[in-house]
């Protein structure tokens, strides 16, 4: 069948969507009397103009690293798992139980122990909606959403209850130990003799987050696994004839994609926070569809895809103190106008710009 | 106080507190039922309540705040019909966008026009709704049983709370007893039958979507004008994923749609009448569990250990005509 340049339908048409919803947002602004290209400049500005504007870009695009992988793995078994929230929220818990299980005595030791919990308990948490899609035929998109909630009112619960810290008024979890400290990005640069400001929440985990991009590639592309995951995502029934058994797929992809989005537990939770509190989320489960999509459910469109999404809510933040008259839900917009032309609104594009390569082939042959 | 003045004020706040989920409910029931999966009810609920808000404010008057509240979930409705049904794009992709979009606009306007973080003027007067004392209930109120069932829990509701509750058999005749519901139904289960038919597919759909969109307006408006008393920065707080929930419940149909509200807004009135309920003096239920019950209850529904709950059979596949 006739179809456009490979570059025009992974680069191009996504820009144009992007475009297209920097253009509307542009509007949005300036309906509220303000100018949408000082808006731009302070947002650029506040994310990558100081070491501490990068250290938050980067510490947000860690967790959206993480949730945007989650939702693209489910993707490529045509899953689509929107509760990379309620995952997370689970491996918070996860993340917790193991750091103050133990007096840790460092963190190289705490972190594989602290994956491992934070990566089984989201695991698990998707894994209930993806055994009932699996065997019981109920949707996935339904039961995730239902596990968001029911996740959100069990952490709840447990900070309310057994995981409270004793003296405390607030539903929050003591204090991890020292040992559970995870490297800041000014800790880790300070030795090269880097100056990195002291105040971004960057840490470790950033590193952890390329690592899992780099293995969610080799996943897809390089393994009997990835291959079966594809297979099943692009044609359930073929994949079934050649003896791909739907249950196990769909499981696997399912628990694969609930430790990633676990992971976001491990930079928030045990790297920024040091101690568990409630809405520690904070709505990256629902960025990591915006992320998933633009990036084309492709690792590296994804880490590049999450840097643009760091920079929006760095930049969001920073608008509080420059313009005060937008709020930081401003980004709340861009993302649902990017989610809505790049998802939802993508053959308005896609088709036109298709038709445009076939006619200009057509009038060179 | 006796149990049976408690039972009566419970029931009363499950009505009151079902309206919405109801109103949400129906509008998904239409939606589905023509083969579009609706998760952006929360977001055009939140849009709705919003307009409803500043309209009511500037005008003073309640009704022209529902209308306002419609007109701005239709909008809402349109754009996830361009998308779903002109674009034959992803209907959950373009409820999660509706659904963010609404978060951001309420609070960014609310914002820019008001400075109050998100949230509207206090409404007073005219511009709220008010409650309405059916005839005789003053009469009748102290007549034993029947008084209280009258007076206090039937009498005495905002005037949406009688609309919402007659819109349940509206519903199931325009769905059941209609050349329309039939054509919409049949969009839902098999719209290539339809369009062998002559009927346009697209077009009963974007009707459908209308229904849907304006019942979640007066939703929407209900939260913020009869309910509260103005806009609060997400304030629909998960209802409209509730509604999803009862719509399964239900098995997507208007007169259960109606007692799985009730039953989930009974759930909302435990949990805010009795937080933590000792059962039998073994163990205490904690609060969070109630809350989260219906949440639990439709994925035990969904997973077929209950009855079975089967969707509409084209629902959620965009329509793409046979050439």
């Amino acid at each position: 069948m006739d179809s456009m340049p490979r570059w025009a339908d992974v680069f191009l048409v996504p820009f144009i969507n992007l475009c297209l919803a920097f253009i509307v947002s542009g509007f949005v602004v300036l309906a509220i009397g303000e100018n949408p290209l000082d808006m731009i400049y302070f947002m650029i500005k506040g994310s990558l103009g100081s070491t501490a504007g990068i250290g938050y870009t980067l510490y947000y695009a860690t967790n959206y690293i993480f949730t945007g992988l989650a939702v693209a793995v489910a993707f490529h078994a045509r899953l689509f798992n929107i509760g990379g929230e309620g995952q997370a929220i689970v491996s918070g818990i996860g993340v917790a139980v193991v750091l103050l299980a133990i007096d840790w005595p460092h963190w190289m030791l705490a972190l594989p122990f602290a994956i491992i919990g934070g990566g089984a308990f989201g695991a698990f948490w998707a894994a209930i909606p993806a055994y009932l899609q699996a065997k019981r035929g109920s949707h996935i998109v339904i039961t995730t959403i239902m596990f968001n909630f029911i996740g959100s009112a069990l952490i709840i619960y447990l900070l309310n209850g057994i995981l409270k810290k004793p003296d405390s008024q607030n539903a929050e979890s003591s204090a991890f130990g020292p040992g559970a400290h995870l490297p800041t990005a000014h800790e880790m640069l300070a030795p090269l003799g880097i100056e990195f400001s002291k105040s971004a929440p960057l840490n470790f985990s950033f590193i952890l987050a390329l690592t899992c991009a780099v293995l969610v590639w080799v996943l897809i592309w390089r393994t009997r696994l990835g291959y079966q995951i594809r297979a099943f995502g692009q044609n359930e029934s073929a994949a079934r004839y050649a003896g791909i058994s739907a249950v196990k797929i769909t499981i696997y992809a399912m628990l694969i994609s609930g430790a990633l989005a676990g992971m976001l537990a491990i930079n928030v939770v045990m790297g920024e926070q040091e101690h568990l509190i409630i809405g520690f989320v904070e709505g990256a489960g629902f960025v990591g569809i915006a992320v998933a999509l633009m990036g084309r459910s492709h690792p590296f469109g994804i880490v590049l895809a999450a840097l643009l999404f760091g920079m929006l809510t760095q930049g969001g933040f920073e608008l509080l103190w420059e313009m005060p008259s937008i709020s930081k839900e401003m980004v709340l917009v861009i993302q649902a106008l990017i989610i809505l032309f790049t998802g939802a609104l993508n053959h308005m594009v896609h088709d036109p710009v298709e038709r445009l390569f076939l006619r200009l082939r057509k009038a060179r042959a | 106080m006796d149990s049976f003045v408690q039972l009566i004020l419970t029931m009363d706040m499950s009505i009151r507190l079902s309206v919405v989920l109801l109103l949400a409910c129906l509008a998904g029931l239409f939606s589905e039922r023509a083969g579009i999966v609706d998760i952006g009810l929360e977001g055009k609920m939140l849009i709705a309540a919003f307009f409803a808000a500043v309209a009511a404010y500037h005008s003073g008057s309640a009704w022209v705040g529902v209308l306002a509240g419609c007109a701005a979930s239709l909008v809402f409705s349109m754009i996830h019909g361009l998308a779903s049904i002109t674009y034959r794009g992803n209907q959950l992709i373009s409820g999660v966008a509706v659904n963010f979009l609404a978060s951001g606009m309420t609070v960014v306007l609310g914002n820019a026009w008001y400075k109050r973080g998100g949230q509207t003027p206090t409404l007073s007067g005219d511009a709220r709704f008010h409650d309405i004392t059916l005839p005789f209930a003053d009469a009748l109120a102290e007549v034993p049983l029947l008084g209280p069932f009258y007076s206090d829990l039937l009498s005495g509701h905002k005037p949406l709370v009688y609309l919402a509750f007659l819109i349940v058999p509206l519903s199931w005749w325009v769905l059941f007893r209609t050349r329309f519901g039939l054509r919409l139904r049949a969009a839902g289960e098999n719209p290539a039958s339809v369009d062998t038919a002559g009927i346009s597919v697209p077009r009963i759909r974007y009707q459908a979507l209308i229904i849907t969109g304006i019942l979640c307006g007066i939703a929407g408006a209900y939260l913020s004008t009869a309910q509260a008393a103005g806009f609060g920065k997400e304030m629909v707080a998960g209802r409209g994923f509730i509604a999803l929930a009862a719509l399964i419940f239900s098995k997507w149909r208007p007169v259960y749609a109606m007692w799985a509200c009730l039953l989930f807004g009974l759930l909302e009135a435990i949990s805010n009448l009795y937080p933590n309920i000792n059962a039998f003096g073994l163990f205490t239920v904690p609060v969070q569990f109630t809350q989260a019950l219906p949440y639990i209850l439709t994925v035990v529904i969904l997973a077929g250990f209950v009855g079975k709950a089967i969707p509409p059979r084209a629902s959620g596949e965009p329509y793409v005509k046979e050439r």
